[in-house]
C-alpha cells in the first residue's frame, strides 16, 4: 500500500532543517578565546563596572577554577573546552539609541525573521521587549510606561550603574557564586541580561519579555537575570529563545534569580527553542542553566517552561519556600527528538510553615533522544504542614528513545504531605489508526495527541506564548513517529 | 457502493479472510454475523485500511474505485466510517476538540474551508441531542474513563457528525443496555438514506431488531457461508452456528 510510511517520515525528518537556522551578519567586537583573570577584568572594564562588581566577578572566577564539571546528570556529551571559547562578543555598532531608526538595519532584519518586528511590538502589543543579541542589550522598549509605575526593567549592566544598591543586595543572594560549576562560570563572565524590579504593591501592567538569541559562532552566552518583586507586587515575565544553525557546539550557561518578597507573586515563563543539533546530533546548543527563586511570606513563584531545543539541557528551575504560607509551582514540557538529551526538573525546598508546591512535568521523547525528569522535594524540620504534589508524565514515540524519572524526596517533618504520581505512555499504532479512520492524517494526529498530553502545562502559559509553544511542539515532533 | 471480490487477507502470514464476496448497494443495510474468530473484525479493519493486515488476493472497490492503495484517512475522506469495537483513549483531547479536528480534516480533504465555529457548535448540539448525550460529556477527554455504553454512543455521535456514505458498525451493540441500544439504533436509523449504506457486524441478533437489515451474511472461517434476510438472524439465534457448514 502506498502509504505514508515510517521511511517517508524519516526522510522528511532528515530534510527538515532547523526552522530558525539563519545567521545575521553583524560585525562583532569579540574577545580572544580563553579565560583568565585578565579576561574577567576586561569584561568588567568593557562594561564600565564599579570595583565591587569586578571583585565579585574575580571571586567567582577563582571559585570556578577550583570546581569540577558536574557529571551526575543523565546526559552524555563532549565536555566544552573552556579555553577555546570567546567570552565576550558585542555587536560593534553600539551607540546609545534613542529610537528604532538608529538600530542597525541588519539587526532589524533578524528581528523580522524571528517574527518580532519591534515596531509591531511597540505599536500593536502590550509586551515590552528587552532584546538581547549576543550578550549585549541593544534595545529596551516601553521604559517610559513602566517608569510611571516605578518599575525598573533594563539590561543588568545598566542596572549595575544606575541601581547599584539593589543589584548589590540581591545578585548572588539566591544562586550563590559557588552554587555550582556553571553558576560560578556565569558569575565570573556574565555579559548581560535583564534586571527587573517591581515596587511595593505594584502590579506590572504588561508581560515583560526578553528575547535571547545566540548569534555568533563559537561564543558562549552567559546571561544573568535578576527579578525582584517587592512586597505585594506582581509580575509576569516571559523568556523565549531561538538560535541560528552552527556547526560547533555553543555553550550557554545562564543564571536566573527571582526574589518574591512578602505577598508578592512572580510568574516566569520560558519557551526554549535553541538549535538542537542536526539529525545526526551534530552541533546544537549546550544549555546549562541555573534558575532559582526565593519566596518570602505568603508569596508565590511559578515557573512554566516549554523546552524543545538544545542538544543538551540541564536545567532545574527551583523554589526556596522560605516564608510561611509561600507557594512554589513548576510546570514543564520538555520535548526531545533525534539525539537530543534533556535532564530537567525542579527543586522545591520547603523551609516555612504551610508551604505548598506543585510539580507538573510532561516529557515527550522521540527519535534517539533521552529525556529525564529529576526533581527534589525537600521538607525541613520546621516546615509544619508542608504540602507537595508531583506529577511526572512521559510520552514515548518509537522504540529508540528513552524516558527517565528521578524523583528525590527528603522529608524531616512528619506533618508533611507529599504525593508523587508518574505515568509513561506511548503513542501507539492503535491511537493513530483511530485518528486516521476519522480522516485525521498521522502528522495532525500526533499534534493532537501531544497537545492533549501537554494541555495542563500549555494552559499555564500566557496566551501569546501558548500559541507559539503549541506551534513549536508540532514543529519539533514533525515526522517523528515510527 | 462497496464491492468485495474474492478477498483474502492475512496477519503475520496467517490467513484470516479466505475469499470473501460482498456487494453492498446504496440504501442497503447488511449484517455480518458469525462465531468468535470467524474474521468479522478483520473484515472491518481491512475495509478501513488497517496496516497490520495484508491483502493477498482479491479487491475492494468503493464506488467503483479500487481502494487498496489508499491510506486509512483517504478511505475516511471517501466516506468510509468504522465504529470501533474498542474505541481508543486520547487523554487531554476533548470530545469536542477531536470531532472538530476530524470534521475540518475531512473538509480540508475536499478542498473546503474549516466549518465556522458557530455552525460546528450548532451541529454538535443537534447530533448530541439526538443521541441523548449530555453537554458535559463533550468536554471530557476522548474515551478516557468512559463506560462501555458511553464509548459506543460517542462512536455513533462521531458517525452522525461525519455523515459517511458507508458506516461499518463493529460490535456496536456489545456493552449497551437496552435503553442505550435503542438510542444508538435510532441514531443509525436517522442516518440511513437511499444513498448511504450500513454494514453491521455483530454476534447477536439483538441490534438487528432495531436496525433491520436487508441482508444477513454468516461468516464462518473467513468465508461467507450463507446469506439470507432477517429471518436467518432469528434462526441463528435459535440454532447457533453449527448447522451451517
Amino acid at each position: 500500500m502506498s502509504k505514508y510510511t515510517e521511511d517517508d517520515l524519516k526522510k522528511e525528518l532528515e530534510t527538515k532543517k532547523y526552522e530558525f537556522g539563519f545567521y545575521t551578519d553583524i560585525e562583532s567586537d569579540k574577545f580572544p578565546v580563553g579565560l583568565n583573570e585578565g579576561i574577567v577584568r576586561a569584561i568588567s572594564k568593557k562594561k564600565n563596572e564599579p570595583e565591587w562588581m569586578t571583585d565579585w566577578r574575580l571571586d567567582a572566577f577563582r571559585t570556578w577554577q577550583e570546581m569540577e564539571e558536574p557529571e551526575w546528570a543523565n546526559v552524555k556529551y563532549k565536555n566544552p573546552k573552556f579555553q577555546e571559547i570567546s567570552y565576550y562578543s558585542a555587536p560593534k555598532q553600539k551607540p546609545i539609541l534613542n529610537s528604532l531608526d538608529e538600530v542597525d538595519p541588519e539587526l532589524l532584519k533578524t528581528f523580522k525573521k524571528l517574527g518580532i518586528s519591534i515596531e509591531e511590538q511597540k505599536r500593536l502589543s502590550n509586551v515590552a521587549m528587552d532584546i538581547v543579541i549576543d550578550s549585549v542589550s541593544v534595545s529596551t522598549t516601553f521604559q517610559a510606561t513602566l517608569a510611571e509605575k516605578g518599575i525598573i526593567f533594563m539590561p543588568i549592566s545598566e542596572a549595575i550603574e544606575k541601581h547599584p544598591d539593589l543589584v548589590k543586595k540581591y545578585i548572588g543572594s539566591v544562586v550563590p557564586k559557588r552554587d555550582n560549576f556553571y553558576a560560578a562560570l556565569n558569575s565570573a563572565v556574565f555579559s548581560d541580561g535583564s534586571f527587573c524590579y517591581i515596587p511595593k504593591g505594584v502590579t506590572c501592567p504588561m508581560e515583560l519579555s526578553t528575547y535571547f538569541r545566540i548569534n555568533e559562532g563559537g561564543t558562549g552566552q552567559f546571561e544573568r537575570t535578576l527579578v525582584i518583586a517587592d512586597e505585594g507586587s506582581f509580575v509576569s515575565y516571559l523568556e523565549g529563545c531561538t538560535a541560528p544553525q552552527r556547526d560547533e557546539n555553543q555553550l550557554h550557561a545562564a543564571v536566573v534569580e527571582l526574589i518574591a518578597l512578602d505577598d508578592a507573586e512572580i510568574k516566569y515563563s520560558t519557551v526554549q527553542n535553541w538549535f538542537p543539533g542536526d539529525e545526526e546530533g551534530v552541533g546544537g546548543v549546550y544549555n546549562f542553566v541555573t534558575k532559582r527563586g526565593i519566596c518570602h511570606k505568603n508569596s508565590k513563584i511559578s515557573w512554566t517552561q516549554v523546552e524543545t531545543g538544545s542538544a543538551i539541557t540541564w536545567k532545574y528551575p527551583s523554589c526556596i519556600l522560605k516564608g510561611d504560607n509561600s507557594v512554589g509551582e513548576f510546570y514543564s514540557i520538555a520535548v526531545t527528538n533525534n539525539h537530543q538529551q534533556a535532564d530537567t526538573g525542579t527543586k522545591m525546598i520547603h523551609l516555612g510553615k504551610n508551604t505548598k508546591s506543585t510539580i507538573i512535568s510532561k516529557g515527550i521523547s522521540a527519535g534517539f533522544s533521552q529525556n529525564s525528569y529529576r526533581g527534589l522535594v525537600k521538607v525541613s524540620s520546621k516546615a509544619e504542614n508542608a504540602r507537595n504534589f508531583s506529577q511526572c508524565d512521559s510520552l514515548l514515540m518509537g522504540n529508540a528513545c528513552g524516558a527517565h524519572t528521578f524523583p528525590y524526596i527528603e522529608n524531616k517533618n512528619k506533618t508533611a504531605k507529599i504525593e508523587h504520581e508518574a505515568t509513561t505512555s506511548k503513542i501507539g499504532e492503535e491511537q493513530l489508526f483511530y485518528c486516521n479512520q476519522r480522516g485525521i492524517d498521522t502528522e495532525k494526529a500526533i499534534a493532537l495527541i501531544v497537545n492533549g498530553f501537554s494541555k495542563e502545562v500549555l494552559n499555564k502559559l500566557p496566551m501569546e506564548f501558548a500559541v507559539e509553544a503549541q506551534k513549536l511542539l508540532e514543529i519539533s515532533l514533525e515526522g517523528s513517529v515510527g | 457502493m462497496l464491492e468485495i471480490k474474492n478477498l483474502h487477507a492475512s496477519i503475520n502470514e496467517k490467513e484470516i479472510l479466505k475469499g470473501i464476496n460482498l456487494n453492498i448497494k446504496p440504501g442497503e443495510v447488511h449484517a455480518i454475523m458469525g462465531p468468535n474468530g470467524s474474521g468479522k473484525s478483520t473484515l472491518s479493519s481491512v475495509i478501513a485500511g488497517k496496516e497490520d493486515f495484508e491483502v493477498t488476493e482479491g479487491k475492494i472497490l468503493f464506488e467503483g474505485e479500487d481502494i487498496e492503495e489508499l491510506a486509512p484517512e483517504e478511505r475516511a475522506h471517501k466516506g468510509i466510517f468504522l465504529s470501533f469495537q474498542y474505541p481508543i483513549e486520547i487523554p487531554g483531547v476533548t470530545v469536542t476538540n477531536f470531532i472538530k479536528t476530524a470534521v475540518n480534516q475531512m473538509r480540508k480533504a475536499k478542498g473546503k474551508e474549516n466549518l465556522p465555529a458557530k455552525e460546528l457548535l450548532q451541529m454538535i448540539r443537534e447530533k448530541s441531542a439526538m443521541l441523548d448525550i449530555d453537554q458535559k460529556f463533550l468536554s471530557r477527554s476522548l474515551n478516557e474513563g468512559f463506560s462501555g455504553g458511553e464509548k459506543k454512543r460517542n462512536e455513533i455521535f462521531q458517525m452522525a457528525m461525519l455523515e459517511p456514505k458507508l458506516a461499518i458498525l463493529d460490535e456496536t451493540d456489545s456493552g449497551l443496555d437496552i435503553d442505550a441500544l435503542k438510542i444508538v439504533a435510532n441514531g443509525v436509523n436517522q442516518l440511513k438514506s437511499k444513498d448511504k449504506a450500513v454494514l453491521i457486524i455483530t454476534h447477536y441478533q439483538r441490534l438487528l431488531e432495531y436496525i433491520v437489515p436487508d441482508f444477513v451474511h454468516v461468516l464462518i472461517d473467513g468465508k461467507i457461508a450463507k446469506t439470507g434476510d432477517i429471518n436467518l438472524a432469528f434462526e441463528l439465534e435459535e440454532k447457533g452456528y453449527d448447522w451451517i457448514k
